[in-house]
């Protein structure tokens, strides 16, 4: 036992003669492939017919393409990716597409009129999630043969129900929805007329930049270049690792074992940004950060406490510290970027104002209430600022953490007090936003359509003929100014505190170069990212 | 003779009678078990306010959407007729498809439990190959700076968080020292040269011959395997010295000590031999910890195994695989239950 020390230092020394051999560890990712560490636990599906979440909306950005497309630095500006050019009849109601000659799928298949009717028509029919994005223009699954049809080897129609604005219809069929699945592709490996549903769940059938090539759910995610598209990526790979962790994630990155860390903290980016082998980018997305107010909520439902509660948010220090890099201060229902999108941002903390305004509610003493709110950090950091100032004038916030799917079933059955929650816009077109905040056409309790005015009870009254008016102004200019107009009506008197826009950050490593991060989640494009 | 004879055959018949018995009972504790937790785990999952549907359709979905796929999964028929077709099925091994990955359940965790079980037993090693001599020591050392050092281990392995010390433990030896790889089972750039055939890395680079990635593999495993092996030794070293400290105090060790027998010989054969009976239920539980309990370290360290599986499935209602995976740690615990059982009748001829 003497000798414990020498040998305790003995086995010691041995462990650290076995650690260090592994320090040739290499930690440096392959110069042809980009590597990024990110949160992508929401992927349920690979099927653009039924996508509708954000990570994987992003892959199906980057795997296939569809009719149109934007400029993500302008989103205004349409264009065309497998459409060459596209005529809408006098009466507003039959869209002509022409497809460029020579496309082909990543298998090979040529790319024709065929493919998109098939597409189409399949995402209608499966009538998956994000189907109701196509739906909306009077398509169902028994009608839409006649409506979508093939005109020409190159050539297609698709027939809406009414004279809507042409840039709804345009920016719909850009979304992941509209994706161009290869039909031959499919076809063959479908299964009891399930129109390669299943199959497509984890497989690949695009044209786009990359072919998703592997997906092991939770763990990686791996695109390789497309042989057979037009213009070569300057990768030949691009890998997402799913790292819950976020502090895994910077270490990941600092040590160049990942190139992009996608889901990193304020503190650790405020950390990362000083390393100089690394940069930050940052875009805003079409999400908006919001307070919703039950109108069953006898007390929520005075106009005086809903404009109370807009005095009683502390927006430019919520925006500064617990958000910092991930949102900036936005109070109406449209996201900056979209037509018609007010930037003008009228609330701040004013505690006297809205004690003032409690005391004509016949509330000056305050009241309590309860907010339901997904248990993250930072949702937790944004309800307990708010509960602070809120306490200011008395009101004394209860807030209940719990689960974002539980937060949600409460939310979707009208049974919270306050939610906090975001909102992202499902396609371009400001319809998107209106249509949830804005409009409500039936406001009992077994409605069938449910807007988020309607999970908050709100009989938003003219507002929801105003919205409908709207997507069928066909002059950009006049459909601008009517949104702008909606958007007060809700600021004013609506059952929302909306208080943020959401904006992206990603931590680069230097040597990466044309990352783009867009204005939605599928707009985040990695085809022409390079690395030196 | 004869009668001899005879008792043996009595013995013999005694031994199977009690083996069948002992079986038996194995059998009906498992089946109850599973039983049991299936419907515990059932239940709550249907009462807590979550709606599996929204796992399945998403937040935006439109009514009509959501109504058939609350269907299709079979949610429109009473409890108690959902438990009945969910036992049967799950009787037949089939527990459902998972909504996340859409793979059967089984499937999905096949695919990730190797990972927990590679992770969770090169712990277990680590802890017992480190924990018992440690134990030992402070022992027969009692009070001395060995002792202090033990009590101090053991007392640090419970108070921090293992989150907390995996974050450090990747910081400094990965981060700071570049000793060993990062969060991840294996690097990227090996990651397509095996074929998964165990799903043990560790096994399957080895057989295959590609000893770049069995070497990239390990030294991803080094340090959460460490740090799972230290939680361990905190524990076993603790039992240890205990189950020792009572050996020692028995008339036999002094017995041995007075008829002239080593040190060496009185601690290690003697005291230790009978102190291994107990200790064989502390590792198994010890095990069975590690192969549920490592979430934490399979968040920090990436590691795709079951507690993350488990852990994801919850937070997106994803109950099929949630039910699937408490079912699995179940079996696992009643099965390593049995097997320290059966040790124990093995090395303690009493308790036959």
């Amino acid at each position: 036992m003497k000798h414990l020390p020498k040998k305790l230092l003995l086995s010691a020394a041995m462990v650290a003669a076995m650690a260090t051999s592994f320090s040739a560890v290499k930690a440096a990712t392959p110069p042809d492939t980009l590597v990024q560490a990110w949160q992508s636990d929401d992927i349920i599906s690979l099927d653009p017919a039924e996508v509708f979440e954000f990570s994987a909306s992003e892959i199906m950005g980057n795997t296939y393409e569809r009719l149109i497309q934007y400029d993500i630095t302008d989103v205004s500006k349409i264009s065309g990716q497998v459409a060459e050019s596209w005529t809408v009849s006098d009466d507003g109601k039959t869209y002509t597409f022409k497809i460029r000659p020579n496309k082909k799928f990543a298998s090979g298949n040529p790319l024709t009129a065929e493919d998109v009717v098939y597409s189409l028509q399949r995402a209608v029919i499966l009538d998956k999630s994000p189907a109701f994005i196509l739906g909306q223009f009077g398509l169902d699954k028994n009608n839409v043969k006649d409506k979508i049809k093939q005109t020409g080897p190159l050539e297609l129609t698709f027939e809406v129900d009414k004279p809507y604005a042409p840039t709804l219809v345009l920016y719909c069929l850009g979304n992941s929805v509209a994706s161009i699945v290869d039909k031959k592709l499919l076809t063959q490996n479908e299964k009891d007329g399930d129109w390669g549903y299943n199959w497509l769940k984890t497989h690949y059938a695009g044209s786009g930049p990359y072919i998703m090539r592997d997906w092991k759910a939770n763990e990686v995610l791996v695109l390789e270049r497309n042989p057979n598209y037009e213009q070569k990526t300057p990768l030949a790979r691009v890998i997402f690792r799913h790292i819950k962790e976020t502090a895994s994630q910077r270490l990941l990155l600092e040590k160049g074992d990942v190139d992009v860390a996608r889901n990193l903290n304020p503190e650790e980016i405020d950390a990362v940004a000083k390393n100089p082998d690394i940069k930050i980018q940052s875009a805003p997305k079409g999400t908006v950060y919001y307070l919703g107010l039950n109108q069953k909520n006898p007390n929520l439902a005075k106009p005086e406490v809903r404009q109370a509660l807009k005095y009683l948010v502390d927006y430019s220090a919520i925006a500064d510290t617990i958000m910092k890099y991930k949102g900036v201060v936005h109070q109406n229902f449209l996201p900056k970027g979209f037509l018609g999108a007010v930037t003008t941002n009228p609330y701040k903390l004013d505690v006297a104002k809205a004690k003032e305004l409690l005391a004509k509610a016949g509330l000056k003493d305050g009241f309590s209430v309860t907010m339901d709110t997904r248990s993250t950090a930072e949702i937790m950091g944004i309800a307990q600022a708010m509960q602070a100032t809120f306490a200011q004038a008395g009101i004394k916030l209860e807030i209940l953490p719990m689960d974002s799917k539980q937060a949600l079933t409460k939310y979707r059955a009208r049974q919270h007090d306050i939610y906090i929650g975001n909102w992202g816009s499902d396609y371009q077109d400001p319809n998107s936003n209106a249509d949830t905040f804005a409009a409500n056409d039936d406001n009992s309790d077994n409605a069938k359509a449910k807007p988020l005015a309607w999970r908050n009870a709100w009989d938003p009254g003219p507002l929801t003929a105003k919205t409908r008016a709207a997507v069928m102004e066909r002059d950009a200019e006049k459909r601008a100014q009517m949104y702008k107009e909606l958007q007060k009506a809700v600021l004013d008197d609506g059952p929302f505190v909306i208080f943020l826009q959401q904006t992206e950050v990603a931590a680069v490593r230097k040597n990466v170069h044309d990352f783009i991060l867009g204005p939605s989640f599928s707009d985040n494009d990695v085809s022409k990212t390079k690395k030196n | 003779m004869v009668s001899t004879a005879m008792s043996r055959g009595g013995e013999h018949a005694s031994a199977l009678r009690s083996f069948l018995k002992r079986a038996a009972q194995f059998v009906i504790v498992l089946a109850t078990t599973l039983l049991g937790l299936v419907a515990v785990t059932f239940f709550i999952g249907r009462v807590v306010p979550i709606d599996p549907v929204i796992a399945v359709v998403g937040d935006r979905a439109p009514p009509q959407v959501y109504e058939r796929v609350r269907k299709e999964m079979g949610l429109d028929k009473p409890l108690a007729e959902q438990f009945v077709i969910y036992v049967k099925k799950a009787a037949t091994g089939d527990f459902g498809n998972s909504v996340l990955t859409t793979n059967p359940v089984m499937t999905d965790i096949a695919r990730v439990f190797p990972a927990t079980l590679e992770l969770a037993t090169l712990g277990t090693i680590i802890g017992t190959l480190i924990g018992i001599p440690l134990g030992v020591l402070a022992a027969v050392r009692r009070g001395s700076l060995i002792d202090q050092i033990v009590r101090l281990l053991g007392l640090v392995g419970y108070s921090v968080p293992i989150f907390w010390l995996g974050l450090m433990g990747l910081l400094l030896f990965y981060a700071k020292l570049g000793w060993v790889a990062g969060p991840g089972r294996i690097d990227v750039t090996y990651s397509y040269l095996y074929t998964p055939v165990t799903g043990i890395v560790l096994l399957d680079t080895l057989m295959q011959g590609q000893m770049d990635a069995f070497w990239d593999a390990v030294s991803h495993i080094v340090l959460p395997a460490c740090l799972l092996g230290y939680f361990s030794l905190a524990y076993i070293s603790r039992m240890t010295r205990s189950f020792m400290l009572n050996e020692l105090a028995q008339e036999y060790v002094i017995a041995a000590r007075v008829k002239g027998l080593s040190e060496f010989r009185v601690i290690w054969r003697h005291a230790l031999r009978n102190a291994a009976v107990p200790l064989i239920t502390v590792i198994a539980l010890s095990y069975a910890n590690l192969l549920e309990g490592s979430v934490l370290t399979e968040t920090v360290f990436a590691w795709p195994g079951l507690g993350q599986y488990i852990t994801n499935s919850l937070q997106n209602a994803d109950m099929n695989a949630v039910l699937g995976g408490t079912i699995v740690i179940g079996t696992v615990f009643v099965l390593l239950n049995l097997v320290s059982d059966l040790l124990y009748r093995i090395l303690d001829p009493r308790t036959r």
